[in-house]
């Protein structure tokens, strides 16, 4: 077997230590990068920016840990930024993991020296409303009354006892919505029913697998702003770090990540230029005995 | 006749009257859409306790015939039973019974953040393993077609990291101004693919399926389509 056959039938272990490698090492090395913000991300951002003090704003935790990894960051950037910009948050789930993500975002963001936890009160200031089956249905009755689906919270108390939630009806009573998605209900859901029924203003934060389904929806103007995969992630940790930065650290796990996604690109570019490059010689080596 | 044509009547009739109503905004027909939803809701509740009782008999059937990796059925049924306990009885939260499922503390809490969080996480990164693997046999610029494919993969893999500007400043501080260019046009590049050629491929499988939905609509109302209603509907 001559070498661009050997190497076309590599072991695969081979490629799978590389890109070991190339995810692992880069966790432990401490780099910034300063990226340039994409419209999508600036989109989000603005909308955010553009909300006053004590606005409600409804985040919709619908993803579970597998995708924690790209939407989280997201998560705990805005969070933060809602704690400090003092909006009054409604956290609510369609995935049944949803809620729980959502608690470790608030409980990242408390961390903060800048958000101090006991200035905020549960039920005031922000409410988790807990997980709720049943998908774009729960959407639906949403637009009539949150009530008729949240009737207690996650931790058991009733609706009407939160004083954040006494105000609210439907959709017409929150000022923003974001929807953090890894598939299946998520925000092509958000964006059929809370947005084209309801007018919601919706945001969005997604799978880098699942953000070109939703590039439709905000080159219509559906979706206000839209953070896509661990690049997303990052996007958004600059964009708060730029304009909102000091006392509050928001670059984190995705800006650090960038790295990892970086160098596990160029792997997987070298082994499809090299595996490309042996395909073409074989086939021309095997062209030219077939002409002899 | 109670097997076929009741449940064929009830859809056809259901369905029409959802379809109706969209179009009058007024009672009764206004909250026809939410009411019937709320059904939906009672069924998805009563699925998760089939999908339990489902886990379970499939698991201690294999246990108990000692099936091929029936000790696997053993540590999925042992998973499923402490993490159902642990948030049923919410054993060791420091707020008790009433307290929240996940506080700090609770064995809920911790078998969470643990367990059921790191393997998740595994499993889903084993993906980029495996893509790296399968790309490697089998991207191939065999035509023009695949040619375009892998050089649109190309851009995107390398817009969505820093890379780029990264490389544009190598080649701008080694006074090569043509690849520092070059460079520099791929973010703007990978922005073209997500919004054009992407946006079009999107809205056309949306289309397509909007459509499919509505064509699999009527052949539901209108009883053509028979299937769920069992193998013996014929």
């Amino acid at each position: 077997m001559n070498f661009w056959k050997a190497l076309l039938a590599i072991d695969r272990r081979w490629i799978f230590l590389f890109v070991f490698l190339a995810l692992a090492v880069p966790m432990f090395l401490n780099v910034d990068f300063d990226l340039s913000i994409s419209r999508e991300v600036q989109g989000l951002y603005d909308a955010l920016d553009k909300l006053q003090p004590n606005s409600k704003i409804l985040m919709s935790f619908d993803y579970d840990p597998p995708s924690a990894p790209e939407l989280q960051p997201m998560a705990d950037a805005i969070m933060k930024y809602c704690l400090k910009k003092k909006l009054r948050i409604i956290i609510m789930g369609l995935w049944p993991q949803g809620p729980i993500q959502a608690n470790m975002a608030l409980n990242r963001a408390f961390l903060e020296e800048d958000i101090n936890r006991d200035d905020y009160v549960y039920g005031v200031h922000y409410v988790n409303l807990g997980y709720q089956a049943g998908n774009e249905f729960v959407i639906q009755r949403m637009g009539s009354a949150f009530y008729e689906m949240f009737k207690r919270d996650y931790t058991g108390n009733r609706y009407e006892e939160l004083p954040l939630m006494r105000g609210i009806k439907n959709f017409n009573d929150i000022d923003f919505s974001i929807n953090f998605s890894a598939g299946y209900p998520g925000t092509v859901e958000w964006v059929q029913i809370a947005v084209d029924r309801f007018h919601v203003r919706l945001g969005a934060g997604n799978t880098a697998v699942q953000a070109p389904q939703v590039y439709p929806y905000y080159n219509s103007g559906q979706v206000v702003g839209l953070a896509g995969g661990m690049r997303g992630a990052a996007e958004l940790e600059g964009v708060f770090a730029r304009f909102d930065g000091g006392t509050v650290d928001y670059k984190d796990k995705g800006t650090k990540y960038m790295l990892s996604q970086t160098i596990a690109h160029a792997v997987v570019m070298f082994f499809i230029v090299v595996g490309n490059i042996a395909y073409f010689v074989i086939g021309r080596k095997d062209k030219l005995k077939a002409s002899k | 006749m109670w097997r076929r044509t009741v449940p064929i009547m009830i859809t056809f009739i259901v369905g029409t009257v959802l379809v109706v109503a969209e179009f009058i905004p007024h009672k009764p027909f206004g909250n026809l859409g939410e009411d019937f939803s709320l059904y939906f809701d009672i069924i998805a509740v009563f699925a998760f306790i089939l999908g339990g009782g489902n886990l379970c008999r499939v698991h201690f059937s294999k246990v108990y015939r000692k099936k091929t990796d029936w000790q696997f059925s053993i540590v999925t049924l042992l998973g499923f039973f402490v993490m159902l306990a642990a948030g049923l009885f919410k054993i060791g939260n420091p707020e008790g019974i009433q307290g929240d499922v996940t506080a700090a503390g609770s064995l809920f809490a911790d078998l969470y953040d643990s367990m059921f969080t790191p393997l998740q996480g595994t499993m889903y990164a084993l993906l980029a393993f495996f893509v790296a693997s399968a790309s490697y046999r089998a991207f191939r610029a065999k035509n023009i077609d695949a040619s375009i494919l892998l050089i649109a993969a190309f851009v995107i893999l390398l817009g969505r990291t820093p890379a780029p500007s990264l490389i544009a400043d190598f080649f701008a501080g080694a006074g090569i101004t043509f690849m520092a260019t070059a460079f520099n046009f791929v973010p703007t590049l990978t922005d073209w693919i997500m919004d054009v050629p992407n946006l079009a491929g999107q809205r056309a499988i949306l289309i397509g399926i909007a459509l499919g939905v509505i064509s699999m609509a009527l052949r539901l109302i209108l009883g053509v389509e028979r299937t769920y209603l069992g193998s013996d509907s014929k």
